[in-house]
């Protein structure tokens, strides 16, 4: 909880949200009927709307991405390091909106919100989404706010894929694309973590195929176990050991398997308040959504055809301890964008912190991403 | 501008495609897309040559050529590639110019010549590995492990079938003098050659 608000920060932040009857038309086929929305801005839109960044979150993020809910919010937005005024996303120069994406829990229509069909939560019953759908769900939510081009479209992780498929399916409505820590499409090893995770959630007794909301319970071990399984992927074997090593809770083995090392307390807290905080069939539907994007797909696995349409300039950053989206991965959609004849600005930053880098504002980092977007607000403002 | 980047420059045709390979922080692809409207991307690994190439606008890719040579690029993809001073530093500069016009129609490469008369003059008067501003480095932790003259690249050249369409030799500060002409492996410093296949 800060005394006072950071200069450096967009300050106290209210979400609001915007209410669609347009029935959305699913790639899964299914249809939405009406949906909400639920987003944050930071900064002011210009007179001719030219100064739009839109963030796109990761797998467990939401439309909270900078400043505070109220002076007692403990934490604030979680990419605060990033977005702000003086910082690279900076709230002075452009309007950022940050959005929660359909099929999260956190405002916008997912799994917890009440189908109108049947009055009771959608639960299992809400369609698995696609990075493609949520792309189309985000246009329309710029046509709402007036913003025809968007400077940028940022995003980490699933976000960066976010930020490709819009290059991809709507290339005049957007300026530039940062594709941080992200891939093009998840490897056998990825979709077999998000496997385990989801095993792990629907082996739960809790879990009630889903339905668990009209049992009045959640499946919270299952959960928690796909979380600790998922946040050992996103910190790096050098991070981890330099944040816990083999540190014990206690001087002497106890000869049990209760909590231990210090790694373990970590990962059994992690995973206990994300569990409390993160509902289950968004958790499925996030990871199905990664595993299911494949831009190339339509292109006979050619991703440089589907990034020819792209207009935009692109900057590509990955981290050198990143193992869950390795620099290679970047690297070979870096390839594609220049087969492709695109614009791109490729660095891969070194940095301890695993796939979590994207969200520390290491210096090199910061210097990069600056002077990417000064550039952008050069163009635009 | 750097003399031999505006030499450089004479032989970069308008909207043509350029790879700079070890652009630096970005001026020469900078100016060339301003005055030429080139279009390219430059390689690079030094952090802050890459930040100032993003700076600049030019599009940098960071790629270290040496550890991972130029295979993801596709035959005759530009017009142009250009090194300036990276060649003899290389572990494999055969290999590299093999790669480089694989890439290219042409390639500009620039490179310090071991033979000039100073450099021949120290090691023969102190009879060890010449220091000199062109080349300032002990033999232990010179980055420069394949130095070579004139008459070896233009050896090299020969042996690969290699055709020289140009070559300009300069002092170390690039600039062009009469007498340099008269005996270059001898009085050049610096060589700036275009060559083709």
């Amino acid at each position: 909880m800060p005394e006072t608000l950071p200069i450096d920060s967009v300050g106290l932040v209210t979400p609001q949200t915007l209410h669609f009857d347009e029935p959305l038309t699913l790639q899964c086929g299914k249809v939405l009927p009406q949906y909400d929305l639920t987003y944050e801005t930071y900064g002011e839109l210009n007179e001719d709307a030219s100064n739009a960044i839109l963030i796109c979150h990761a797998l467990s993020g939401h439309h909270h991405a900078a400043g505070y809910h109220s002076m007692n919010e403990k934490k604030p937005g979680w990419w605060d390091s990033c977005i702000g005024p003086g910082k690279p996303i900076d709230s002075a120069r452009f309007f950022i909106v940050s959005l929660n994406n359909l099929g999260g829990c956190h405002g916008s229509t997912g799994p917890t919100s009440t189908n109108p069909l049947t009055n009771k939560p959608y639960g299992p019953d809400f369609p698995v989404m696609t990075v493609k759908d949520w792309v189309v769900s985000q246009v329309r939510l710029a046509d709402k706010l007036g913003i025809q081009k968007w400077a940028a479209i940022i995003g980490g992780s699933l976000g960066g894929m976010q930020a490709l498929q819009w290059s991809i399916d709507y290339p005049e409505r957007l300026g530039h694309a940062a594709v941080i820590a992200s891939t093009s499409k998840l490897t056998a090893q990825n979709i077999a973590f998000n496997e385990v995770a989801r095993k792990a959630i629907t082996s739960d007794p809790a879990f009630h195929e889903g339905r668990y909301y009209e049992h009045n319970t959640i499946p919270k071990k299952g959960l928690m176990l796909a979380r600790m399984v998922g946040h050992i992927t996103y910190l790096s074997d050098e991070a981890m050991g330099e944040k816990f090593g083999r540190d014990m809770r206690n001087k002497a083995f106890k000869f049990g398997y209760d909590v231990e090392f210090e790694v373990e307390s970590y990962l059994n807290y992690q995973g206990e308040r994300f569990s409390e905080s993160f509902d289950a069939n968004t958790y499925l539907l996030m990871t199905r959504a990664l595993d299911y994007f494949d831009p190339a797909k339509e292109f006979n696995g050619h991703l440089e055809d589907a990034l020819k349409k792209a207009l935009c300039k692109f900057m590509v950053i990955s981290f050198s301890t990143d193992w869950r989206f390795a620099p290679e991965r970047s690297e070979m959609l870096v390839n594609d964008l220049v087969k492709a004849d695109k614009h791109v600005c490729y660095t891969e930053i070194d940095t301890p912190h695993g796939h979590d880098a994207f969200l520390i504002p290491t210096p090199r980092y910061m210097a990069v991403f600056n002077a990417y977007m000064d550039r952008v607000a050069k163009e635009v403002c | 501008m750097r003399a031999d980047l505006k030499i450089i420059e004479q032989w970069i045709k308008p909207n043509s495609r350029v790879l700079d390979v070890g652009c630096g922080d970005g001026t020469l692809l900078h100016h060339l897309q301003e005055n030429k409207q080139v279009s390219g991307y430059g390689l690079e690994i030094s952090s802050s040559n890459i930040t100032s190439c993003i700076e600049k606008g030019v599009n940098v890719l960071e790629q270290n050529v040496d550890k991972k040579g130029l295979s993801n690029f596709e035959d005759q993809r530009f017009d142009s590639v250009v090194m300036t001073q990276a060649l003899q530093a290389l572990r494999q500069p055969d290999v590299m110019l093999d790669e480089m016009l694989r890439l290219g129609k042409e390639c500009i490469i620039t490179f310090p010549n071991f033979a000039y008369w100073r450099t021949r003059s120290y090691l023969m008067r102190k009879g060890r590995m010449p220091i000199s501003k062109a080349l300032p480095y002990t033999w232990y932790n010179t980055p420069n492990i394949h130095l070579c003259t004139f008459k070896d690249f233009e050896a090299l050249c020969y042996q690969k079938n290699i055709h020289i369409l140009n070559r300009t030799v300069v002092d170390k500060e690039h600039q062009r003098r009469w007498f340099i002409n008269m005996w270059p492996n001898m009085l050049g410093e610096i060589a700036i050659y275009r060559v083709t296949r």
